[in-house]
């Protein structure tokens, strides 16, 4: 015990007596944390937009003017025609071109419907859907405004939408559990396979197996720092997230925590199973990079909601971790949810840490073997 | 010169005899190409959405054969009560419940004004906006059509219709729009990865000092380290849109010529970067750690899924050092948009001085000593 001891101090020293391992360890959590806090944001504002008004009457002055007081556009130039958008759109000064057509105010109070274009640049995919819906939900403001100026006996049906468990609309309620998550891969799996390939290629490992030190011994020691420092990780991640946001956790600390311990002890039998498996540092960030950082980013619903995927990148997301400590995150976190609604998550991840560690160890112990020889 | 030849035909041996390498100059774009494209998108297929209905009449009945017509929405259940359809939020079953009181149908009759209540799963903030605005379309065309049966005019209640249309891509397809982006990102880990670890490596196994030893240049090993790297960026930059272009067939408007000559300007500032972060780190974990940090920054402030006009003032002018912003920007314009050299000529301009302030940090930091 003494001697496992003294080991893992070794480990600790290895670890804070560099500091570029420590830009990992707390660099990158605290970066992350201020771009999708502060910078990243997955709404628009100030979207710059021409409109080509051909109606040039009160109602389109009023939209125009409504369009551009609104935080989602900034109105930046008064087009002539409608060969002014192509150049325009080339440049990329503007998202979109509002055209109104000639006979607009006219038709509107006369006939009670008018149509404007949309004209919005579709290379940039997901601004164009926004602008959609913004400039749509700005006219449908304004027209039911009229409604109510022109009619009072009919119904006007009162919709009222409450906003759960993100009243102001917030978007790092979305990223904080993946930041998170990607941290824990990142610190557990990624570092803990380096590290030990690292020490098997340059041969320090057989002095690691010829010390009096038993094989678990080692792994233990290599891998507890990265345990505590995951952990050390969490909170702090935490902490920002409630004192640079104000994103206090809404459910049980004590759950989220054990569920982050649970991750980390996961994500550290897979770094072990890399480790095995590779023999070349090169190699170890390969398979790490490929293996682990591509689905926690991509299919975790980190960012990209799964649901919207092809299919098949849903059926593969099920044998992946981050999918499911994702969703244990959010429930714990942001809806404030108990052990009930997460216990089938936290099942599978049990039974994929079960089945890691039980790879690894019996992995673990050929190349053993093969070292001694 | 003659040195220079040398130590490139080392350079590329050594490529071409370490299996890992070699694998990974042509996994790498395939399975980026192939995971990333089809993976990234914002792009919402269906809502699902439960419906509690408390008043049972015609009316609501034909509210929700609206919705659920709608291709945009997905009836998936039909609570009971209100804990039960909050429930279904909590579980994660329903993104959105409708709730429709029991006097709906009296309002519609013009009695009390008609209410509907939604409860509307927000942790993604940018969907619940958006579904909120699709189900108050559908409601308001529901109210109109219902007041216009009734015989009033139409011109008593306005509608105004929008007619979206979208340029360049006319489907909204998000795979036009990741495509470009992840052609960056590409480049950007090829030559940065590649190249810095293979600074490092040299430096960690201690070759770099037999070369450190020999009269060649401090230039001509820069140059023999970085070229290598920038003719296999171009290549794999080749490769990637080859892929794009055959499994996704996304078009491509603009000069080719225009597209390579601006990512070969981009890979400069990028191999000056992993130039200077060798000089950082003596081990290819710390390399790995340092690269990974800036990369990240880079990549994520770049506006690769996100509009940069919506960052505040700092985050954008944060942009100005970042080549990243600037690659994306053009590659989106030229390879969709079809924009020529005067439309990109100012990002252009400024990348190509970013470039060059890039790599003439890096040879200055670069020491040829251990």
């Amino acid at each position: 015990m003494k001697r496992l001891m003294a080991f893992i101090r070794k480990e600790f020293l290895h670890i804070f007596r560099d500091y570029r391992t420590l830009i990992i360890l707390f660099g990158i959590p605290a970066a992350q944390i201020l771009i999708f806090g502060y910078a990243v944001r997955t709404d628009l504002t100030n979207a710059g937009i021409a409109v080509l008004d051909n109606a040039h009457d009160e109602i389109t002055a009023e939209l125009i003017t409504k369009l551009d007081a609104s935080e989602f556009f900034d109105v930046k130039y008064h087009l002539d025609s409608y060969n002014e958008i192509d150049p325009a759109f080339k440049k990329g000064t503007i998202k979109a071109a509002i055209v109104f057509p000639g006979d607009f105010g006219a038709r509107l109070t006369r006939e009670g419907s008018a149509a404007v274009s949309i004209i919005a640049d579709g290379s940039e995919a997901n601004n164009a859907n926004l602008i959609v819906g913004y400039t749509t939900a700005i006219l449908n403001d304004y027209s039911a405004g009229l409604t109510k100026q022109v009619t009072s006996s009919v119904p006007v049906i009162n919709a009222e939408v409450r906003m759960f468990f993100n009243p102001n609309l917030k978007s790092h309620f979305m990223f904080v559990p993946g930041i998170i998550t990607l941290i824990l891969i990142l610190t557990s799996a990624l570092m803990t396979s380096v590290t030990i390939v690292r020490e098997k290629e340059f041969g320090s490992m057989e002095i690691l197996l010829v010390s009096p030190l038993r094989p678990w011994q080692i792994i233990i020691g290599k891998v507890a720092p990265y345990f505590f420092l995951s952990l050390v990780d969490v909170i702090v991640i935490l902490l920002m997230a409630w004192l640079v946001f104000g994103l206090p956790v809404q459910g049980s600390v004590a759950l989220l925590i054990a569920e982050c311990m649970l991750y980390i002890l996961l994500g550290l039998s897979i770094g072990i199973l890399v480790s095995t498996s590779a023999n070349k540092m090169e190699n170890a960030i390969f398979i790490s990079f490929i293996a682990l950082m591509l689905p926690t980013l991509l299919l975790s619903g980190f960012i990209f909601p799964i649901e919207n995927m092809p299919k098949v990148y849903d059926y593969v997301s099920w044998f992946l971790p981050p999918r499911w400590f994702v969703e244990i995150i959010r429930s714990i976190m942001i809806k404030g949810t108990g052990f009930v609604f997460i216990w089938k998550e936290t099942m599978i991840l049990v039974i994929m840490t079960l089945f890691f560690m039980i790879m690894s160890a019996r992995r673990f112990k050929i190349r053993l073997e093969e070292g001694e020889k | 010169m003659k040195k220079l030849m040398f130590l490139l035909r080392k350079e590329f041996r050594q490529i071409r005899r370490n299996p890992f390498m070699a694998r990974a100059i042509i996994a790498v774009p395939i399975l980026q190409m192939l995971l990333l494209v089809p993976a990234v998108t914002f792009e919402m297929k269906h809502i699902d959405l439960a419906v509690d209905d408390n008043d049972h009449s015609p009316s609501s009945a034909e509210l929700i054969t609206r919705l659920s017509g709608s291709s945009f929405f997905r009836l998936v259940a039909t609570p009971d009560n209100y804990s039960q359809a909050e429930g279904l939020l909590f579980s994660g079953k329903a993104d959105m419940v409708l709730i429709i009181p029991d006097d709906f149908s009296e309002g519609m009759a013009g009695a009390t004004t008609p209410r509907l209540q939604v409860l509307n799963d927000a942790v993604n903030a940018t969907t619940a906006q958006l579904s909120w605005s699709y189900l108050t379309s559908v409601v308001r065309d529901y109210n109109r059509d219902v007041i216009i049966d009734r015989g009033a005019a139409p011109s008593a209640i306005p509608g105004i219709n929008v007619s979206p249309r979208f340029w360049y891509n006319p489907t909204l397809d998000y795979k036009y729009y990741m495509l470009p982006g992840v052609l960056v990102i590409l480049i950007t880990a090829i030559g940065l990865m590649m190249c810095g670890l293979n600074l490092v490596r040299e430096k960690e196994t201690g070759t770099i000092e037999q070369i450190n030893v020999t009269p060649v240049m401090k230039w001509e090993l820069i140059a023999s380290k970085v070229i290598p790297f920038f003719i296999i960026g171009l290549l794999d930059l080749a490769l990637g849109l080859t892929i794009g272009w055959i499994v996704f067939n996304i078009p491509f408007e603009g000069s080719l010529l225009l597209f390579f000559a601006c990512s070969a300007i981009f890979l400069v500032a990028v191999l000056g970067m992993a130039l200077f972060f060798s000089t950082l780190a003596s081990s290819q974990q710390q390399f790995l750690f340092v690269a990974f940090f800036f990369v990240m920054i880079f990549i994520l402030m770049s506006g690769i899924f996100t509009p940069t006009e919506s960052m505040p003032l700092w985050a954008q002018q944060f942009n100005w050092f970042n080549p990243v912003a600037y690659l994306m920007r053009i590659n989106r314009m030229v390879m969709l948009k079809g924009s020529g050299f005067t439309d990109i000529s100012r990002d252009m301009g400024l990348l190509t001085v970013l470039a060059v302030a890039y790599i003439s940090i890096a040879i200055r930091a670069y020491r040829k000593r251990a």
